[in-house]
């Protein structure tokens, strides 16, 4: 089975043949074909810029690989801006021993994510390092915003509802399952957010604040959110989308799912009155036929303007802060 | 009687004031998780026991861990949250940063399959736990035993709930009522509570961990000590025995003889540890002796917050030299542990 | 103190059962338990520490209905 080695990072022939074996077959496309030091590109107006480096292991996993997720990542984070991604760079770095249809099949998947996204690689790069057979992978974005105003994270106002488009956990299971040898149907829910955000732009939905709920999970991002926007939020634990499987999971490690990472989810503060609209237009969608109101935006409370910023309203009828994530959200068993 | 009317019954609770102390970590987790404290009553307390495995291992038991992981021909295991407690110096979770192999697991069971595929590198589990995790390590131990493995350790801090309890309840008058463990109580049984509550005139009541069982089991707990019961009662019966379980019971006796051995915060407590028997020695990564725990801040009132005889706040340094970022000492270092608890919520619920 | 589980177990082989978490799958040490295939155990670190026994749990939910008796003295006999 042929492999990367060290010389495939010479920059001299071999590293030729394995750009043109697989990244320029799968990417190609006019702009990367020009095989130039640097892509050219017509920028009108206002664009977003961002950019995301992966190191998830396993590089494969069910619902994905490392390439579906560099894309997925770096594109929600423009989409949720309120652009339109246009352009991606690829930095791959390699390690010796990776095998070559495994590096195939995610520059492969890397590119149907990219058609999905509709953006395209404009730029591309590999290193090649001593190790293990790992992949490494950094994608920087670019997206246009044309007459839009970007959506900036301090958009929420107190009466907004607070919208999840759908059941949380689901990557962040899947990974450690792997990791720690648990059989289950859980799959990574890695995707582009594109149709849930089209879906909400063409019912017109305004939209106060948007993110991806990635690291940290729900309770961190959304503690981000409103910490921008400084406004209190009172979630309902009820509400809470987690499916059995994942929530079983979370219980054998003492896991708590508010915290746990996903790659194709999102939160967002919309206006009380359009919430219903909000969730009829994610549930058109197939990512986001789970969507749900999760809470509701609060006033800062005047008295004390460092209180808790989150706190969830349990089943039993009780009350608890949410923070954010601290630590590193290890399994807890004894 | 259904939830809403618990609820609603504490709600017009009039009662004296009541603490009431959850021994085990995985109730403090789920009475956090539940929300339960914002449902009692001013006059009942909750505070949070000494049954956090992590918040008691003495700093030079995470020493030993790190020198060991530190050495080139050893690999060290343990669970997810013992990683990131502080020893002397450092954590786990810092030797891993400076190279050193540790890994988290999910069973100790798992070793077995390491280290005979590993056969050049000495395998250490970090054993830390109370008498739900002992027979598993006793279980390990006794296999490695029996296929004849070299090459596979425990670094044993293994801890006996009663003891420490005995303690607390010796220290003055700080705790009216348990909220027994309740997995613990799965090996050691809910009578094992009995003589520690005539002799105390405290009540007992085992509960498994849904916020509903748990609300239930403060207001079995609440009730009794307002009528002056002090009788054990047992909220759990789908898993826990009167006698427990015999079968694990007599796997640690076989494997493990008791010894004094070091809380963290709280100091020696006789016959409260758990030893690898002389017979199981080979399998010792060096668990003895481990007894140095110098506390990272001298000032630090850990010692009265655990055994229930100060609120975490009234800690001079509570909030402000130590914050989970910057803990000064161990109860702020767990999530579990009950100064980190009392940061999160900030004394709002 | 100790996260446990309650599974299912689908399969036994020796000492070793598969057991089903609603979908997630572990391979459990039945070491310090009498259990066979369809019993509930209650799992903790990738050991089964005891059978479930499902008439006391209901029980504990019909306790649940009728509290009261629950709070009268000395009532653990019963209970069990
Ligand atoms: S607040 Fe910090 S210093 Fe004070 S008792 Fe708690 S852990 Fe120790």
């Amino acid at each position: 089975m042929k492999q990367v080695m060290m010389v495939h990072g010479s920059g001299g022939t071999q590293t030729a043949g394995l750009i043109s074996a697989i990244f320029a077959r799968h990417l190609s496309n006019p702009v990367l074909d020009r095989m130039e030091d640097a892509a050219v590109l017509k920028v009108g107006g206002s664009c977003v810029f961002s950019t995301d480096s992966f190191v998830v292991d396993p590089i494969r996993f069910p619902g994905g690989d490392i390439g579906k997720l560099a894309v997925c990542g770096t594109v929600n984070d423009l989409l949720c801006m309120g652009a339109t991604p246009r352009w991606l760079s690829a930095g791959f770095i390699l390690e010796e021993g990776l095998p070559f249809d495994i590096l195939d099949e995610i520059v492969c998947s890397m590119n149907a994510a990219c058609v999905e996204a509709g953006v395209i690689i404009a730029a591309a790069d590999t290193k090649v390092i001593e190790g293990n057979g790992g992949l490494f992978l950094n994608t920087t974005g670019i997206g246009m915003l044309g007459r839009r105003r970007p959506i900036r994270a301090d958009g929420g106002r107190p009466g907004d509802a607070v919208i999840v488009s759908g059941q949380l956990g689901d990557h962040h299971a899947c990974i450690l399952s792997h990791r720690l040898g648990i059989r289950n149907g859980i799959r990574s829910d890695c995707a582009v957010l594109l149709p849930l955000v089209d879906a909400l732009r063409s019912r017109r939905i305004t939209v106060h604040a948007m993110r991806d709920i990635t690291r940290g999970g729900l309770a961190t991002v959304l503690n981000e959110l409103c910490l921008s926007s400084r406004v209190r939020c009172r979630l309902e634990e009820v509400s809470i989308p987690v499916s059995s499987e994942v929530d079983a999971f979370c219980r054998i490690l003492g896991l708590d799912p508010l915290y746990m990472g996903n790659e194709g989810k999102l939160l967002l503060f919309v206006p009380d009155n359009q919430s219903a609209q909000a969730l009829r237009a994610l549930h058109a969608t197939e990512s986001g036929r789970h969507a749900v109101r999760v809470g509701t935006l609060l006033a800062p409370d005047p008295q004390n303007v460092n209180r808790t910023r989150v706190v969830l309203h349990t089943r039993l009828g009780g009350e608890r802060p949410v923070d954010s994530l601290s630590g590193e959200g290890l399994p807890r068993i004894c | 009687m259904t939830m809403r009317e618990i609820i609603e019954d504490f709600r017009h609770w009039d009662g004296p004031d009541i603490r009431i102390m959850e021994v085990c970590g995985t109730h403090t987790a789920a009475i956090l998780q539940g929300g339960i404290r914002s449902l009692l009553p001013k006059s009942i307390t909750l505070l949070s026991g000494p049954g956090c495995p992590v918040c008691i291992t003495p700093a030079a038991y995470i020493d030993k861990a790190v020198e060991l992981a530190m050495r080139e021909d050893c690999r060290l295991y343990s669970f997810g949250d013992m990683l990131k407690v502080k020893g002397s110096v450092r954590s786990l979770a810092d030797a891993k940063a400076e190279g050193a192999h540790v890994r988290f697991l999910y069973s100790p069971l798992d070793l077995l399959e390491i280290a005979e595929k590993d056969p050049g590198h000495l395998h250490v589990f970090a054993a830390v736990g109370f008498e739900t995790t002992a027979p598993v390590y006793a279980m390990l131990v006794k296999k490695a035993q029996e296929s004849g493995l070299r090459n596979l350790k425990i670094l044993t801090a293994l801890r006996t709930i009663l003891p420490a309890l005995e303690l607390i309840l010796d220290s003055g008058d700080p705790v009216d009522a348990f909220l027994a463990p309740g997995h613990v109580s799965a090996i050691i049984g809910s009578d094992a509570y009995r003589s520690l509550a005539q002799r105390y005139n405290r009540p007992f009541t085992v509960a498994g961990f849904s916020p509903d069982h748990i609300l239930l089991a403060i207001r079995q707990l609440a009730h009794a000590v307002r009528e002056g019961r002090h009788d054990v009662c047992n909220l759990y019966p789908g898993a826990v025995h009167q006698e427990g379980n015999r079968k694990a019971q007599a796997l640690l006796e076989n494997v493990f003889e008791p010894g004094p051995s070091v809380w963290r915060g709280i100091g020696i407590i006789p016959e409260s540890g758990l030893f690898l028997r002389e017979s199981f020695t080979a399998f010792d990564a060096g668990s003895r002796g481990l007894d140095s725990d110098p506390p990272a801040n001298p000032a630090c009132r850990c010692t009265d917050v655990i055994l229930g005889r100060i609120h975490p706040a009234s800690c001079p340094m509570f909030g402000t030299v130590c914050t989970p970022q910057e803990a000064q000492g161990p109860c702020m270092v767990s999530d579990e542990g009950s100064c980190g608890i009392w940061y999160r919520f900030r004394g709002e619920i | 103190m100790c996260v446990a589980v309650p599974g299912e177990i689908l399969s036994v082989d020796g000492d070793v059962a598969t057991v089903d978490f609603f979908g997630n799958r572990m391979r459990v040490s039945l070491g310090l338990v009498d259990a066979k295939i369809g019993d509930h155990v209650l799992v903790h670190a990738g050991c089964a520490i005891e059978v479930m026994r499902r008439e006391q749990a209901e029980e504990l939910l019909v306790l649940l209905a009728e509290l009261d008796e629950v709070l009268a003295p000395e009532r653990e006999g019963r209970v069990r």
